[in-house]
């Protein structure tokens, strides 16, 4: 039997919230397109330090597709999305942990929360989380060199520590306020801090840029270069601006103050701060 | 341990140059763990096309103990690269990469037909660490050497020109440490290490002391081993390793070395010209003419592939080094009064010169070096490429069509630093038996390993005889350990458990009336916790030293 990939969709719906993490690398449209549904059904998810099937926590409509939408509460599902090259997942509920880790195309989409590790290391592709986030979005995983090399992470609430730590490329997007260590140890990139973040942002970032428009706390080795309307943002406004994170222009309402660092590395990195005209 | 299979391995071409016998088509007959002249009943193995060697022995490796285990510790993303083993019925599980876990470091040697190795570099102080990681090392068995070089309390003794009793305290560490060899780092230079410093000149003053240099601490060491009678020579890492024109101190250290026996560790890395990183060069042709004229002289390659490793070395002053050149993460540990340790992940790049000087420099000493049974094949592993990967340097060996491919990858800049293009020599089956197991075991002083003649140890490697000598060494169909299949079809079919070899040297026990009092009066442990127990080691073969 010839299988092509059908343009329908795949949806899972979960039956039951697991009691303990469940892994489930399996769920990216790369591994589930060219399946039948009791293929994918019989797919392995790991449980603790137990195998189970795909169709022990979901119910499974349809076959495989590069459409896959998933229903339900699964922010105890972990690595969703791993790896995936191609195709869209769309999360209505929260999400666990690593979600999109490793990815290098398509889109993931969270209509709810998501968890750490957003994206530890992605190459490319998209993420989309209406909600919150934990900690160490893009981020290298331990002893890695570099943390996500390309793509997007648009985060429409708060994020947690150490977001973009050792990223190299790529933009990280945060609409609510971020905690410490956002950039940690940066070495390229971008991550924009809608609303700032809390403490050490930029510790020993290296290069790369981070845009805040809320004031931040700088750590003393940031050095004031210069207030300026940085061109290059208008480029990136034009980019986020469809997903409801426009930049202001420098001119009338305010400017970009721009600090480098961190000397204490040394680096060339920069933050650019946003800061109104006073009325 | 000793098996009681009996077993008749027929119709393999049998290479063992331990007796002289270059690819003879013959039957092997295996009773009680020994190799023995004929059998009655018992299983036949079919090993018709097929190329029987002796098992493999690995010089110079290290596998075990506590500098290997900070290793594991610093590098989670080689563990994440690396596909882990998984527990069944028959395996443990683990993760392999650059640094495999205990029972995997066991299953990945027997895996490429290994059956003894030699973990080279253990301090007195983590003996018993050692040990126990070894004990869980399964299948292969097991020596040590142990680290003396830049023991405080050795080199007091020879800045006081107190040889004969430096000799006993060294019997007494060797046994103490249940070592089977003497191992020399860097002499004098981890001990500067620990004032900040490096050792500058081989005949100038260790710092720290008055009149100990190098020199001195390399042809003691060497005397005392061979006074002491035992079975493998110093094992000596030079001086001044990786750095831009270190030939000059290792040719010196050549030339200390006149008149008593002693075996060069990872030659690759002290075989370098040029005098900073901009004009570095390699300098094998001088190393190996050098070498070829000195009979009292083994070694082994320490040769480099390309690709992510992580380097451990007692040599604490140049990990630091690289740790600066490189910019990666640095580990450093200090052994009380013994030694030191340092480790720095590595990556060796094809486009970088330094690394691809030193990934020709291992080869070109395999060829130029021209009697085989003195030197062997190794990549002081983790240090040049992972132990797993010495298939591809066999295939390097063997194969010029595919050696000149490879050369051909390198920046052309490497070209005229380097003499591997003009080397046209191949290794045939026979020489590849002799530094992988047949030499190796001679220079260890294991008459039983390594050969395949009547009354030695039944380990035997069994390989399909593929013209791809980087597959063919990666999945031998059969591996014998001590008269047990292990390895059948290429799969692990059983687990044995290996020996802990070692040697009880002479020495005056009155010594210890020496030691404890220094040792009470420096050290952070008791001295009576210190020497590690014989009940330590499982499965220990103890040589007596005559």
């Amino acid at each position: 039997m010839q299988l092509t990939a059908t343009t329908a969709k795949t949806v899972l719906t979960l039956k039951q919230r697991p009691h303990i993490p469940l892994e489930a690398e399996v769920l990216t449209p790369d591994r589930l397109a060219f399946k039948t549904r009791d293929e994918i059904a019989a797919l392995p998810l790991v449980l603790g330090k137990r195998q189970v099937r795909v169709d022990d926590y979901f119910d499974v409509e349809g076959d495989g597709s590069h459409e896959l939408e998933i229903h339900g509460d699964v922010g105890r599902v972990k690595w969703i999305g791993r790896g995936m090259t191609r195709g869209r997942i769309v999360i209505r509920g929260n999400a666990g942990m690593h979600l999109g880790a490793f990815m290098s195309g398509g889109a993931i989409e969270v209509d709810g929360n998501a968890s750490d590790w957003v994206g530890g290391e992605m190459r490319g592709g998209l993420i989309r989380v209406t909600g919150n986030a934990g900690g160490q979005i893009g981020a290298a995983y331990r002893g890695s060199m570099s943390g996500m090399r390309d793509g997007t992470i648009l985060i429409g609430g708060t994020a947690g520590l150490e977001v973009g730590m050792r990223m190299k490329r790529g933009i990280i997007a945060i609409r609510g306020k971020v905690k410490d260590f956002a950039g940690l140890q940066m070495k390229g990139g971008t991550i924009v801090l809608m609303s700032g973040a809390e403490i050490r942002t930029g510790a020993w970032m290296v290069r790369g840029t981070i845009i805040s428009l809320a004031p931040l706390r700088l750590l003393p080795t940031f050095a004031f270069t210069s207030a300026y309307d940085p061109t290059f943002l208008n480029l990136y406004s034009k980019c986020l601006a469809p997903y409801g994170f426009a930049l202001p222009r420098a001119g009338k309402e305010g400017i970009y103050r721009r600090y480098m660092g961190d000397s204490a590395v040394p680096g060339k990195g920069e933050l650019l701060v946003w800061q109104p005209n006073s009325p | 341990m000793r098996g009681n299979s009996i077993l008749r391995i027929v119709g393999g071409r049998v290479y063992d140059p331990a007796n002289g016998v270059d690819g003879v088509v013959r039957d092997l007959c295996i009773c009680d763990g020994k190799i023995v002249a004929d059998v009655e009943a018992g299983r036949t193995i079919d090993a018709t096309g097929m190329v029987v060697f002796p098992g493999g022995v690995d010089v110079h490796t290290h596998v075990a103990g506590a500098a290997l285990n900070f290793a594991r510790a610093m590098i989670p993303e080689d563990h994440r690269r690396n596909l882990a083993f998984v527990r069944d019925r028959i395996r443990h599980g683990g993760i392999g990469g650059s640094t495999p876990t205990t029972y995997i470091t066991g299953y990945l040697y027997a895996g490429q037909g290994y059956t003894t190795v030699n973990e080279a570099a253990v301090p007195i102080l983590t003996a018993r660490h050692t040990h126990e990681e070894l004990r869980d090392t399964p299948i292969i068995d097991k020596s040590t050497c142990v680290l003396m070089a830049n023991n405080e309390i050795v080199l007091d003794l020879l800045e006081a020109g107190e040889y004969e009793r430096a000799k006993e305290v060294v019997g007494w560490s060797i046994w103490a440490a249940k070592a089977y060899g003497v191992k020399a780092v860097n002499p004098g230079g981890v001990t500067a290490w620990k004032w900040g410093k490096d050792v500058k000149g081989f005949r100038e003053p260790v710092p720290g002391y008055s009149k100990v240099t190098p020199a001195d601490i390399v042809s003691s060491l060497a005397k005392i081993v061979d006074e002491l009678r035992l079975p493998h020579a110093v094992h000596l890492h030079c001086n001044n390793l990786g750095a831009p024109g270190n030939v000059a101190t290792t040719l010196e250290t050549m030339k200390a070395l006149e008149g008593s026996r002693a075996h060069l560790a990872h030659l690759q890395y002290h075989a370098y010209g040029g005098d900073d990183w901009t004009n570095f060069r390699s300098e094998s042709v001088r190393i190996a003419e050098e070498f070829n004229r000195n009979p009292n002289l083994t070694t082994d390659a320490g040769a480099v592939l390309f690709g992510n490793t992580v380097t451990i070395t007692a040599d604490g002053p140049w990990q630091h080094l690289l740790h600066k050149l490189t910019g990666r993460k640095w580990g450093n540990i200090d052994v009380e009064n013994e030694t030191g340790c340092g480790v720095v992940p590595y990556v060796y790049k094809e486009k970088n010169l330094v690394n691809a000087v030193q990934w020709a420099v291992g080869l070109e000493l395999l060829l130029l070096i021209d009697d085989p049974w003195r030197i062997y094949l190794t990549t002081d592993h983790p240090n040049g490429a992972a132990f797993w990967r010495y298939p591809e340097i066999i295939r390097l060996l063997m194969d010029l069509d595919f050696r000149r491919e490879q050369i051909r990858k390198l920046a052309p800049a490497a070209l005229n630093r380097i003499f591997l293009p003009e080397l046209n020599r191949c290794y045939t089956l026979y020489e590849i038996a002799i530094i992988t197991s047949a030499g190796p075991a001679r220079a260890l002083g294991l008459a039983n390993k390594g050969n395949l003649g009547v009354g030695a140890d039944a380990d035997v490697a069994v390989f399909n005889n593929d013209k791809d000598a980087a597959k063919m060494f990666s999945y031998p169909r059969y591996v014998i350990k001590g008269g047990e299949i292990v390895i059948e079809e290429g799969e692990i079919r059983n687990t044995v458990e290996g020996k802990g070899l070692l040697v009880r040297p002479h020495y005056d026990p009155s010594v210890e009336d020496f030691i404890r009092p220094l040792f009470e009066k420096h050290y952070t442990m008791s001295f009576d916790n210190y020497p590690v127990e014989l009940e330590r080691v499982e499965h220990a073969e103890v040589r007596p030293c005559n």
